[in-house]
């Protein structure tokens, strides 16, 4: 049961993806030439909401389904990793035009070479593990 | 009926990525979306090379479940919520592209012109991006919806800064290296 409500939330995530266009490349190149507001309103709406998601749910202690109740972790501060890794992970994305989510969306629409994109990412991912005490962080 | 098989506009993508991240916390897990690739790494054996892979990866089941739902819900939007996949781009936006060599932009969901199996370059260029994709949000320890959305939700500076970096990577790309590469 609990593993079909995940399937089912990330069949929701898929969907929303694919319909509002935010898994589409000429999306992603649009919004880094500034030259639409489509992109920053998906980003905006979903952070304004999310904003007061998270603070309702820290003031009332709301409890998640099972009753535990919900861990919100602070991010370990420093500026040199999320700087440099967001620089990387940027460039990735304004080439390929997919970030890790619509990636897999795109392969289940029948988008076949996304398929190389998932496969170097895989591959990013374990360079980074293999480099990750010789970079500053 | 054309609310649902059109495009969807930015309002509603904004609040359905909203209520997937509600729903994550009620179910006493967080949003992110890039872990996977770590995980991947590890069923693929990656914990012989670095410690950073030795973990259980059952416990990252339900995120492998998230993705997989995914790849499932591009199905089903495709074949069966969508009439027309064409993207109704800004026409300055077309005219960037058709400088580049991306002939009528939009007209599809991806450019014919990189994703295709037949152009080396093609395929040299899909792997790099997503060399730097996943290179880089495990080093900024976060993607779009790590940072930007559970991150930013949460008033995290760290996720802030990660932000800041998308931005400065993509631009760079958008705007110094896209006329160099294409």
């Amino acid at each position: 049961m609990k593993s079909l409500s995940y399937l089912a939330i990330g069949i929701l995530f898929g969907i929303t993806m694919l319909k509002s266009e935010a898994a589409s490349w000429f999306r992603i190149y649009e919004m880094f030439q500034f030259q639409s507001f489509h992109m920053y309103g998906i980003i905006g709406v979903s952070v304004v909401l999310g904003v007061l998601i998270t603070a309702l749910i820290k003031k009332y202690k709301i409890k998640a389904f099972d009753g535990s109740s919900i861990e919100f972790n602070d991010k370990d501060y420093s500026i040199k990793r999320y700087l440099f890794g967001g620089i990387l992970f940027g460039l990735g994305w304004a080439l390929s035009g997919a970030c890790p989510g619509p990636m897999f969306t795109l392969a289940g629409a029948g988008f076949l070479p996304i398929l190389i994109v998932i496969v170097f990412a895989v591959f990013g991912t374990y360079l980074y593990g293999v480099l990750k005490d010789k970079l500053p962080h | 009926m054309e609310l649902i098989y059109g495009p969807w506009p930015w309002y509603i993508g904004g609040i359905m990525i909203a209520i997937v991240m509600f729903l994550l916390l009620m179910m006493g897990k967080t949003f992110g979306v890039s872990s996977n690739l770590r995980t991947l790494c590890t069923i693929c054996g990656a914990g012989n090379k670095s410690d950073f892979f030795k973990f259980n990866w059952k416990t990252q089941k339900w995120n492998l479940l998230v993705i997989t739902g995914a790849a499932i819900g591009g199905f089903i939007a495709t074949n069966f919520l969508s009439t027309d996949m064409s993207i109704a781009l800004n026409p300055a936006t077309v005219e960037n592209l058709d400088s580049l060599g991306f002939e009528n932009a939009g007209a599809s969901y991806l450019p014919a012109e990189l994703f295709q199996f037949t152009s080396i370059k093609s395929i040299v260029l899909l792997a790099l991006g997503g060399l730097l994709v996943g290179f880089g949000t495990r080093y900024a320890g976060g993607c779009t919806s790590g940072h930007a959305i559970s991150g930013l939700s949460n008033l995290q500076l760290p996720s802030l800064i990660a932000v800041i970096g998308f931005f400065i990577g993509g631009l760079t790309m958008i705007h110094l290296l896209f006329p160099l590469i294409f």
